[in-house]
């Protein structure tokens, strides 16, 4: 049913009108003591008020800021709605955050209430007070073990929820005063580089887009969505609780963070999002368990898994496919697919969503090919998450999709810019990076390199700043080439090099499990990593898959000379330990192309083999030196008007 | 008050009295004289040696060993031999050093034997599942769930126990008997086998189990890094015979425990 989303311009305009058109309907579940207890759209407004009525009481004002943490609770979605009814401003803090973190976005939002899931983030914050002298009150969901705490600043919501005097509550007043350009909420980046900087969003901002999004996804109050990611990502905000607002559909939330497939299954959520190592993780485990299988099932899985490879995307995107090979694929799916996605709790999966980094082609197929409609979103949290989504019937796994509706894009240098109702009102008391990241146009600097391909879908390539130029002129993208490389499962970290250079060589490591696994079974005997990274046999297999890659790279017009020339395979695995990689894995270029500057200069130098020696950090801390002379191995490259069978 | 009433205060204090105790299994002597009293709601640890006859305390404590010399006071009153049925319906639970759980049956379902002794039976209500036997099941349950929950399990509330990983199944135990809702609860090794996670999870639990409910607990526990920082008091045992008995700290610093540790040089 189409509303007026301008007389409705707010969340809490919004929540007042879901307590009449959805009443009785459920708005959040949680499962308590085994048993999924819903809490309907007029009992989550009625509580919503209950809260803002005690909040107030606390002092809670107009554009008082209030902090959030914990996993996603209905006590704490509550919350969120209780502050946006009093025009107060939500910050959800990732539940993660070490009591440091948690201290700088408290202290830089001005954070005088917070609201805490359990003990543990009751201790985090009271290990910080005293540093932190706005903050008066902290209101935990979960009392288990707080019984004996007196600190007298620690409340229990239950407190307010359950108290009986304040009935019938009016806060309409509060409510009619919010307006569309009232701040929303307040999420903090995650600041990979430098501080996190506060986001705001205002409601314009997340109602303009969303409505969008629910309207192109046809979302109504019979869809389930399962509530998992932190609720300081901007996913789930939009995710969850916009879509939830706009749509009426219910939030469910998970027992605890172990029991999330259990739930999952329960559930049968029709709306999924995920990153891809969730999805990646997923694939894993099944064909890991699938191995175990008996011979029949594995025979049966492994041949409706190449009917599905070959028929199930173009079935899923209503494209013309033979009869026969659609009474198969039912077969399949009656067989193989129907059950491996019900024991993955996708069965009802009818939109599903990753987005934040590239994620493997075959991984991606493999979803679609089950019938699952799994699609790639581009997004920032600056944008309230839309920039680009792939839309039912076109969909291309090396794309992240056309661009939104209502979005504008442009591309300058190869970086992509963006502009539409969803560009965020700045950043919180950060006035010079405002006005560093949005130009006095209204564009938005995402610093991602992209493309916009043949059929206008946008292609993420690298992170501009890393993106450079061959001497041939043409874009030279590591990051890109060496996703491509890791995509196959046996590489498991690729450096390429290539700019200021006339082509393009990489270091190669070996994933160990997964190669050791295949020498294994090829009767190849080795001694440890670095033998095996030396085999012949080793070099063979890693040269198929990089001519794979060049094979792939030689039909893009753009990409065409960033075909890999040379290759060798590093004798030690990129570690954290030895500042080769960041500690949450990104390879640390400049340090490595420093350290082994010798072996770069072989790849350039038409060697045949290096000889290198390194230190290497073990875990206990003590240094040593490990060398090797290793081989390097020379690549075919294909013109680009070679056709490839 | 005067000085009888607090003696009497004082008395019902102490949840369990053992006098002067002496049990043994043909010529081997496992306990000599000892005395030992249980106050109500502290954590007692019992200590000592291999074969310093820790678990044949314990079972004296619970009443399967019936000791040939001595008492055994429960609640001010002399106890005489009973069954283990009746050891339950006393308040007392405890688990055991080798797991013992249905192994065939899910975390759930091992938790709930915990109930049986509560529960009332009509047959013809059970097998209709109507008035007070469906009450009664869906109390039963309500109250598994908490300890599931209070335990952290729901991941595994429906998972056989026999393909849990051993720190889990050592939970389950303590979830069902937690179920018994007792009074005494007695652990013989929580932690044995252990690694440090667990364990850490396990003390825990021991602990909030003694805040939240004031259940009185005694285990028995080789770790000593855990049993002088959870134990309200620790009694040493060896050979039998019980050399000290107080706070861990006093306890620590003893001469004779530290013997019976290191031996005599």
């Amino acid at each position: 049913m189409p509303r007026d989303y301008i007389s409705l311009d707010t969340f809490p305009k919004i929540l007042r009108d879901n307590s009449h058109v959805y009443k009785g309907k459920p708005s959040i579940r949680e499962k308590e003591y085994g048993i999924w207890q819903p809490i309907s759209w007029d009992n989550f407004f009625n509580k919503a008020l209950l809260l803002a009525d005690g909040f107030r009481k606390k002092g809670l004002k107009r554009t008082d800021k209030i902090a959030i943490i914990g996993d996603n609770r209905p006590n704490l979605y509550l919350s969120i709605a209780a502050a946006q009814i009093l025009g107060a401003v939500p910050v959800p803090c990732y539940q993660d955050s070490v009591a440091d973190e948690i201290q700088y976005i408290l202290e830089h939002a001005e954070v005088k209430i917070a609201i805490v899931e359990n003990q543990e983030q009751v201790d985090k914050l009271l290990e910080i007070k005293n540093r932190l002298p706005l903050l008066n009150s902290i209101f935990y969901d979960d009392p288990r073990g707080l019984e004996k705490y007196n600190e007298k600043e620690v409340f229990s919501l239950a407190v307010i929820l359950n108290n009986k005097e304040s009935t019938n509550i009016n806060l309409d007043e509060e409510i009619n005063k919010t307006s569309k350009d009232d701040i929303a909420i307040m999420l903090y980046t995650s600041g990979t580089t430098g501080r996190p900087k506060g986001v705001l969003l205002s409601y314009y901002n997340i109602i303009s887009v969303t409505s969008v999004a629910c309207e192109l996804e046809k979302t109504t109050f019979n869809d389930e969505v399962v509530a998992y990611l932190p609720m300081a990502w901007v996913g789930d905000n939009i995710f969850c609780v916009a879509q939830s607002y706009i749509s009426g559909f219910c939030i469910n939330c998970p027992e605890s963070r172990d029991t999330l497939t259990i739930d999952m299954r329960e559930i049968g959520p029709t709306y999924y999002f995920a990153p891809p190592r969730v999805w990646e993780g997923m694939l894993t485990q099944l064909m890991v368990r699938m191995q175990d299988a008996s011979k029949i099932k594995l025979w049966i899985f492994n041949y409706f898994m190449k009917i599905a490879k070959k028929w199930g995307n173009a079935i899923l995107d209503n494209k013309n496919v033979p009869i026969t090979s659609r009474l198969l694929y039912g077969l399949g799916y009656f067989l193989v697919y129907g059950p491996l996605k019900n024991n993955l709790g996708l069965t009802r999966v009818r939109m599903a969503y990753t987005a934040g980094e590239a994620m493997g082609p075959d991984t991606f197929l493999f979803y679609r090919s089950l019938g699952i409609n799994l699609k790639v979103l581009y997004g920032q949290t600056e944008a309230t998450v839309f920039v680009s989504l792939h839309r039912d019937g076109d969909v291309d796994p090396n794309t992240v999709g056309p661009v939104f509706p209502g979005v504008d894009i442009k591309i300058e240098d190869g970086e992509v810019f963006y502009k539409g109702p969803g560009v965020f009102k700045g950043y919180y008391k950060n006035e010079a990076a405002t006005k560093e990241t949005v130009d006095a146009k209204g564009w938005v600097k995402t610093g991602d390199a992209g493309v916009i391909d043949s059929n206008g879908h946008l292609k993420i390539i690298d992170r501009a700043k890393d993106v450079g130029k061959l001497n041939s002129g043409k874009m030279f993208a590591p990051k890109y080439l060496e996703n491509k490389l890791k995509f196959c499962g046996i590489i498991k970290e690729a450096v390429a090099f290539g700019d200021n250079k006339n082509f393009v060589t990489c270091f190669v490591n070996i994933d160990l499990e997964a190669v050791a696994s295949w020498a294994e079974r090829n009767n190849i005997a080795y001694s440890g990593y670095i033998d095996l990274a030396a085999q012949p046999a080793i070099y063979d297999l890693i040269s198929k898959e990089i001519d794979k890659v060049n094979k792939d790279l030689s039909q893009d017009p753009e990409l065409y000379d960033s075909q890999i020339k040379r290759f060798l395979i590093l004798h030690k695995e990129l570690d954290a330990d030895d500042g080769e990689l960041t500690r949450t894995n990104k390879v640390r270029r400049s340090l490595i192309s420093d350290r082994y500057g010798k072996l770069v200069k072989a790849l350039y130098n038409n060697e045949e083999h290096c000889f290198i020696e390194t230190e290497v950090t073990f875990e206990d801390g003590r240094k040593g030196s490990i060398s090797a002379d290793l081989k390097i191995q020379d690549m075919d490259v294909y013109d680009l008007k070679d056709k490839v069978a | 008050m005067s000085i009888k009433d607090k003696n009497t205060a004082a008395q019902s204090d102490i949840l369990m009295n053992i006098k002067d105790i002496s049990l043994s299994f043909g010529g081997l002597k496992a306990l000599l004289n000892v005395n030992l009293h249980i106050k109500k709601g502290e954590i007692l640890a019992i200590i000592g040696p291999n074969g310093a006859g820790k678990s044949s305390m314990l079972n004296v404590i619970s009443g399967i060993y019936v000791p040939q010399k001595g008492t055994v006071e429960w609640k001010g009153k002399l106890r005489k031999k009973i069954a283990p049925h009746n050891i339950a319906r006393m308040g007392i639970a405890r688990t055991f050093q080798n797991i013992a759980l249905f192994r065939g049956m899910t975390a759930l379902e091992n938790i709930l034997t915990g109930r049986n002794i509560l529960m009332k039976r009509n047959l013809f209500h059970e097998m209709f599942y109507i008035g007070k036997g469906r009450r009664q099941e869906e109390e039963h349950r309500k109250k598994v769930e908490e300890i599931i929950d209070y335990l952290e399990i729901q991941s595994i509330r429906k998972t056989p126990v026999a393909r849990l990983p051993y720190g889990l199944q050592k939970r389950v135990e303590l979830g069902r008997a937690l179920a018994l809702e007792p009074e005494l609860l007695l652990l013989d090794e929580p932690m044995a086998g252990m690694n440090v996670e667990e364990k850490e999870d396990m003390c825990r639990f021991i602990l909030d189990v003694n805040d939240q409910f004031g259940t009185t607990i005694v285990l028995i526990e080789h770790d000593m890094g855990v049993v002088m920082d959870i134990s309200d008091r620790v009694a040493v045992l060896d050979y039998g015979i019980k050399i000290a008995d107080g706070t861990p700290d006093k306890v620590r610093s003893e001469q004779k425990v530290i013997d019976a540790y290191l031996g005599v040089g």
